[in-house]
């Protein structure tokens, strides 16, 4: 094989929902990759940026840089909202800083949120994936406010077997994560995650699925906590399973 | 400094007819807007968007020749403008002028700017009748509340609400139908409208070309405050402008849609001075005000400036997911929802109100319906660093810098984050099926006890990603 990619799987995955990651580099495989994992990478720096650290973000930020120089192809990201970090606000925390925007701007183009580097990259939509289940899309909001992806993901599932796409209402609304938000204002955060979860229900659906781990932790936890049998998967697992 | 209004915030959230009542009225609004916008006649709906936003831009760019311009105009049609640096100096020129004229009554229509005034407040010490004719902003008057909305000031009432105030400040008997609510309001209103001495309205569009002031409403109560009294004042945040009268087009058909659904508005109104000789109508003297407040700070700051772009239509509010739950009351200032988590703090200093550019999940919502493209999102992460770099500046907010300082030095350092990976199942207690319910007391603090008061908590795996991933590795030598 000669078409290599990295893997970007976040610290998020890295440490609460590795079987996401495992199941992105499945996925790759079977569309016909060499999937490498530097040991180096831990996060993109998304939270420290997101509460008004700009400094220590860019510490991180500069840190996934210099692991992910040393590669040449495409870096492949398990979620849309690192991937929009490092493609959208790099550019914001370096703007004073030319020589290392520079670099972000050679870094930015090889980097892809999972479902639109299978679509525009690899040029894969079918991976012989099979999964029985009522399935609703949960659009996470910077996968799709930030880098438009929304049609892509359902074209993902709509090629599984066996699995039938049920649209929810409130599929754009957000989730109510936030990152820090979520424990700052939890209240507010948890009464997000309900409104969004009548809108899952109303659909019938066996699992919601998107693309950001944060998220589906979001609402997994809310749902346990309503006491609601649905449950949340990664797109890649979903791709992933057999 | 106000702090987070946690308590109020409950207290919203806990209330099912308000939370319906907000759910449902913003919603509403969200689908008038999708319906108004999906009509092919809008098909060009994104490039208007950015049409407008490139006008807003060069006219916030060159706000102190515009603003000349606009007053040699009103000036050449008889009008008089009022320069006002802040809300006192705004409400001191009102008060003096009801003293010199006379003024026993004055008029309103629906005005935000008179509220960053408290311009009720202020006329009423001088035992002036103040009337509010919009006619949520009449049942609010009566209910002694303020906005909570800024196209929709009433919105959080229900007709039953608007039933039980009626009765008890108009002493009529208790009428639930909506239109027999307006007919109420209209048979006082009128009585007011023909005995004012001063007609108040806002101003949606200042024209500076033109020195026109434009005005758009749905009620009728507008034009009937800008004609019927024999003095008119106009009120108007100074970056209201725009250059010509045919940028209007654009304008006009952006704001009806993004606020209500409408293609336009019911009454759209252009004052431009008093009465000239052989008309039969008009007031006689006509001012407008324009109230910088905080806006030439806020000029100051090239990244965030385009808050100045607004022009208060507020899809933010109703497409904000943290507006739908916590509604307009809880927000320190009269501008509410995402454009007032971006406005306050810009007028008043991140310290003032620092809880608020943080009381958003940055999902984007509001950016992406702005008319005029502001980025509201990218301007709350820039206040959100102002507001961190100022704590820092007052040694404020310690553990938190410390927690991100150690953060950052482990996600900078591999090896310790792999440390971290691997040690990290052993500081939870034990998990069904991988999620936690709960925790020991001595561990339910902050960031913790704030998830685990909603939801459960997601167990670090007994193994990581990095863990499992050299396992496959190895199973394949």
């Amino acid at each position: 094989m000669s078409k290599r990619v990295s893997l970007f799987v976040t610290c998020l995955v890295d440490q609460l929902f590795p079987k996401a990651g495992l199941a992105m580099a499945d996925v790759l495989e079977r569309a016909g990759y060499e999937v490498e994992f530097l040991e180096d990478q831990t996060c993109c720096g998304q939270p420290a940026f997101n509460s008004g650290y700009w400094g220590e973000a860019r510490q991180v930020a500069n840190h996934f840089l210099e692991v992910f120089e040393h590669t040449s192809g495409p870096i492949v990201v398990a979620s849309g909202s690192c991937t929009s970090m490092i493609s959208h606000h790099y550019g914001d925390i370096y703007r004073d800083d030319p020589a290392v925007l520079e670099r972000v701007h050679r870094l930015e183009s090889r980097v892809f949120e999972f479902s639109r580097f299978l679509l525009d990259v690899a040029g894969a939509d079918e991976f012989g994936a099979r999964f029985e289940h009522t399935v609703t899309y949960h659009d996470s909001c910077h996968a799709l406010r930030e880098l438009g992806v929304k049609h892509g993901p359902r074209r993902l599932l709509s090629k599984v077997r066996g699995l039938t796409l049920k649209e929810m209402d409130a599929a754009e609304e957000c989730c109510g994560f936030g990152g820090t938000f979520s424990v700052k204002f939890d209240e507010v955060s948890g009464g997000m995650a309900r409104t969004k979860i009548d809108s899952i229900l109303r659909t019938g659906a066996d699992y919601v699925c998107s693309i950001d781990s944060s998220c589906l932790m979001q609402l997994q936890g809310a749902l346990l906590r309503g006491g609601h049998s649905v449950r949340t998967i990664h797109l890649a697992e979903v791709l992933a399973s057999r | 400094m106000s702090i987070l209004p946690a308590g109020e915030i409950r207290k919203t959230l806990l209330d099912d007819r308000l939370q319906t009542a907000i759910y449902g009225s913003t919603g509403r609004l969200v689908g008038k807007r999708r319906e108004s916008i999906d009509d092919p006649v809008a098909a060009e709906f994104e490039a208007w968007r950015t049409h407008a936003n490139a006008i807003k831009r060069h006219t916030i760019e060159n706000l102190d020749y515009y603003l000349e311009e606009l007053e040699r105009n009103i000036v050449k049609r008889g009008g008089k403008v009022v320069w006002c640096k802040d809300a006192e100096e705004a409400a001191e020129f009102v008060r003096r002028l009801c003293r010199e004229k006379g003024v026993r009554r004055i008029v309103k229509s629906k005005s935000m700017t008179t509220e960053e005034v408290e311009l009720n407040h202020e006329v009423e010490k001088d035992n002036i009748d103040v009337v509010e004719t919009d006619l949520g902003e009449y049942i609010l008057q009566l209910a002694k509340e303020k906005p909570y909305h800024i196209v929709a000031p009433a919105l959080h009432k229900t007709r039953y609400d608007v039933a039980d105030i009626f009765t008890k400040t108009l002493g009529v008997e208790r009428e639930t139908v909506i239109e027999k609510q307006t007919m109420i309001a209209r048979r006082v209103l009128r009585e007011k409208f023909l005995t004012a001495d001063l007609g108040i309205t806002g101003a949606n569009f200042l024209v500076a070309g033109s020195g026109a002031v434009v005005v758009v409403e749905n009620e009728g109560n507008a034009r009937l405050s800008s004609s019927a009294p024999r003095i008119q004042i106009a009120f108007a945040g100074m970056e209201k402008l725009i250059p010509r009268a045919q940028d209007l087009a654009v304008f006009l058909k952006i704001l009806g849609r993004s606020a209500t659904g409408q293609p336009l508005t019911v009454y759209t109104s252009f004052l431009s001075g008093p009465r000239r000789p052989g008309e039969i109508d008009g007031p006689e003297e006509f001012y407008l005000v324009l109230l910088d407040n905080g806006r030439t700070k806020v000029l100051q700051d090239p990244a965030k400036r385009q808050a100045l772009y607004c022009i208060r239509c507020g899809a933010c509010l109703n497409h904000c997911p943290v507006y739908r739950k916590i509604g307009g009351h809880n927000y320190p200032w009269v501008y509410s929802g995402p454009i007032g988590a971006i406005l306050s703090p810009q007028f008043h200093g991140v310290t003032r109100d620092p809880w608020l550019p943080h009381a958003s999940s940055l999902c984007g919502a509001c950016g992406e319906v702005c008319p005029v493209k502001i980025e509201i999102p990218k301007i709350l992460l820039e206040l959100r660093r102002d507001i961190a770099e100022a704590k820092e500046r007052e040694g404020e907010d310690r553990v938190q810098q410390l927690a991100f300082k150690a953060w950052a030095f482990v996600m900078t350092h591999p090896k310790l984050w792999s440390l971290a990976l691997t040690g990290a199942p052993y500081t939870m207690p034990e998990a069904e099926n991988g999620w936690i319910r709960s925790v020991p007391g001595f561990m339910k603090i902050g960031p913790l006890a704030g998830w685990l008061s909603q939801r459960d908590l997601p167990a670090p795996a007994p193994k990581s990603f990095r863990r499992l991933w050299k396992e496959r590795q190895e199973g394949r030598q």
